[in-house]
């Protein structure tokens, strides 16, 4: 039996001077941590955990910045026996209001007692509270106590069964759809297992280098558990800092050696587009052996565009590797070969979209080219199920399930929704694929949500927002994603009808919609088509076919 | 000189970012703290300015409060263009 604790302890015993966190911060040096300096600064935070009078197996939501507050009160969570969550920080682009209500929303269901956070946003925190809700205590960063040595001893934590929860992972969304994915010690250490195998993981040899936030499941767990937990050293920069100077992820591969990095597919793009010579003098990617394209829809042009970009800085085409991961599984489900490229299968366009059936291309011209997310993971069973929940034959689409010994617990507080995910022992994803040859090729989703740069978005919820904007009628407005091949990413459309004939009115409308789902939704809304009464399709029952109002529009276009 | 300089950041940023070249921006709307450029497209304004102008922005200075408005990036452009 072993838990988060029983490893940190180990190497704060054995090995306490390795170094296993370089953080870095753009304009400031880089910043080297060691294990006995980690859990050092988690001792201090788990020491004010204790103060508050939080209990051990309470949850603790931590809003930080990127930086050395937010490792050490997530570490700090664990040595107390609390269980930590990270929530998204505001942007500067978001409205304090909407924050505050997500926040409120997330508090209802999830019950923290605490949250941590900085003094000068304890204001906007506390709006988020209500009259006897679960939160006893709002932790001021500047309020915690001083790094000390941990004694595990007394600590909570030490105490903690491989089978207690041990963090959650929070989605996006409202009330309704907001869901904290609850993973217990053993099904993270299982998972880590699993999945180290098949990236060979070296803690000799590897070190990863990422910019991925950390209350998303591929920042979490690949980039920030997995290192730390299995003693590779970790490059952590910040994602505010990347997306402004994308060249920082190269940068930092080159000086620290990196091997190992994961991002969603845009990010190909967005690098390969870029990036500018100057900014990558002396640059040398030869050590990157494994760079995995996971979370969004992957996309062979995307790895061509990278590796057609920085082939002359070192970079190997093995290098570039794709997975299939979820929360509910901890992470990774599938994961291609490491050392080999990934698999590609060109299918017969018409017979995929009539057919549902992957049917190997003989004319290049018809054919679309799939890119495989690679094999099930050691301890990960993957099936594709018709809707009866029977399994297909290779080749058919259907929606994928799993079962592992990784799952998660439940749904934090919502056992109808958990009741729900599963049939037959099966988690069932939602999400839709085939296998050919043993590879997984995910084709698309079910559920109706927008994969926007790496960020999830249910397109009723941008619809709500447009609702709210005087001059648009409820039902009146829809919203879906439309594939940017040059940014390798979906865009968000937002159609709304209204009865405005003057241009500069039909932009105002436009403007005050963009502005408004912009100010409130974790995307930016660019692209807004104003039309005319009765321009958007229904469906018998009266809402807005999005799949048809997509098409319309796709064709007005052209 | 400023006039110039605001309508040719207007037309790349209504073109490129907007898609809706015929529109128009005022020289004090807020543009990033709006969301009107998203975060996404920061890098590629700080590289139209360096390659249109010669002048530097630091991706450190890519944020609302170095610069929000046309105006205001105009003037940091025609600062950095004396020094």
């Amino acid at each position: 039996m072993t838990t988060f604790v029983d490893i940190l302890k180990s190497y704060y015993d054995q090995d306490p001077g390795r170094n296993c966190v370089y953080l870095q911060q753009a304009g400031e040096e880089d910043q080297a941590l060691t294990y006995h300096d980690l859990l050092c600064g988690a001792a201090a935070y788990a020491d004010t955990y204790k103060r508050e009078g939080v209990e051990p197996d309470e949850v603790v939501v931590l809003i930080l910045q990127h930086g050395l507050d937010l490792i050490y009160a997530f570490w700090g969570a664990v040595l107390y026996g609390a269980i930590p969550s990270i929530m998204p920080f505001l942007t500067e682009k978001l409205s304090p209001e909407r924050y505050q209500a997500d926040l409120a929303a997330l508090i209802s269901v999830t019950r923290p007692t605490a949250i941590v956070t900085y003094p000068n946003f304890e204001p906007i925190v506390q709006k988020a509270l209500r009259e006897g809700d679960s939160v006893r205590k709002v932790i001021s960063k500047d309020e915690v106590e001083p790094k000390t040595s941990p004694s595990f001893g007394s600590l909570p934590g030490y105490k903690r069964q491989s089978e207690d929860i041990v963090l959650l992972q929070h989605s996006s969304g409202t009330t309704g759809l907001k869901k904290g994915v609850a993973l217990s010690h053993q099904a993270v250490l299982n998972q880590l297992d699993a999945y180290a195998e098949s990236i060979l993981l070296d803690p000799g040899e590897d070190l990863i280098v990422s910019w991925l936030p950390l209350y998303h499941d591929m920042g979490l767990v690949a980039c920030f558990l997995l290192p730390i937990l299995k003693g590779v050293p970790l490059v952590l920069m910040s994602p505010f800092d990347w997306v402004r100077a994308p060249y920082r992820l190269l940068q930092a591969v080159s000086k620290y050696g990196g091997t190992l990095s994961w991002l969603p597919n845009f990010a190909y793009n967005f690098c390969a587009q870029k990036i500018r010579e100057q900014h990558l003098e002396g640059v040398d990617l030869s050590s990157w052996r494994g760079l995995i394209n996971c979370s969004e829809t992957v996309q062979w042009e995307s790895h061509q565009k990278f590796f057609e970009a920085f082939q002359g800085y070192g970079l190997s085409y093995q290098a570039l590797q794709t997975s299939y991961a979820m929360a509910e599984n901890t992470f990774g489900v599938t994961q291609s070969r490491m050392g080999n490229e990934p698999a590609l299968d060109d299918i017969k366009e018409s017979v995929f979209f009539e057919e549902q059936v992957a049917q190997p291309a003989d004319v290049e011209a018809e054919s679309i080219r799939m890119m495989s997310s690679g094999q099930p993971i050691r301890n990960t069973e993957v099936r594709v199920v018709d809707e009866e929940g029977n399994q297909v034959k290779d080749r058919v689409v259907g929606e994928i399930s799993l079962r592992s010994d990784c799952m998660l617990t439940e749904y934090y507080n919502r056992p109808g929704i958990t009741e729900d995910a599963f049939r037959d022992g099966w988690y069932l994803t939602g999400d839709f694929g085939y296998f050919a040859d043993g590879e997984l090729y995910v084709t698309g989703r079910k559920k109706d949500i927008l994969i926007v740069s790496g960020k999830n978005i249910y397109p009723q919820d941008l619809e709500e927002l447009a609702y709210e904007v005087h001059g648009v009628h409820p039902g009146r407005a829809v919203a879906f994603g439309v594939f940017n091949e040059q940014a390798g990413t979906e865009d968000v459309v937002m159609v709304a009808e209204s009865e405005a004939q003057e241009q500069d009115k039909k932009w105002e409308l436009a403007d005050k919609i963009r502005r408004h789902v912009t100010k409130n939704s974790p995307i930016a809304l660019r692209y807004v088509k104003i039309v005319g009464p009765k321009w958007i399709i229904k469906t018998s029952s009266g809402k807005a076919s999005r799949l048809a109002n997509k098409e319309k529009y796709l064709r007005e276009q052209k | 000189m400023t006039d110039n300089l605001i309508s040719t950041l207007e037309d790349f940023i209504t073109t490129e970012f907007l898609k809706q070249p015929d529109r128009e921006l005022k020289p004090d709307q807020a543009l990033i703290s709006s969301g009107l450029i998203n975060s996404l497209s920061l890098v590629d304004l700080a590289l139209f300015v360096e390659d249109t102008y010669g002048v530097q922005i630091d991706d450190t200075e890519l944020n609302a409060e170095t610069f929000d408005t046309l105006a205001e990036l105009a003037s940091l452009i025609k600062s950095r263009n004396q020094e």
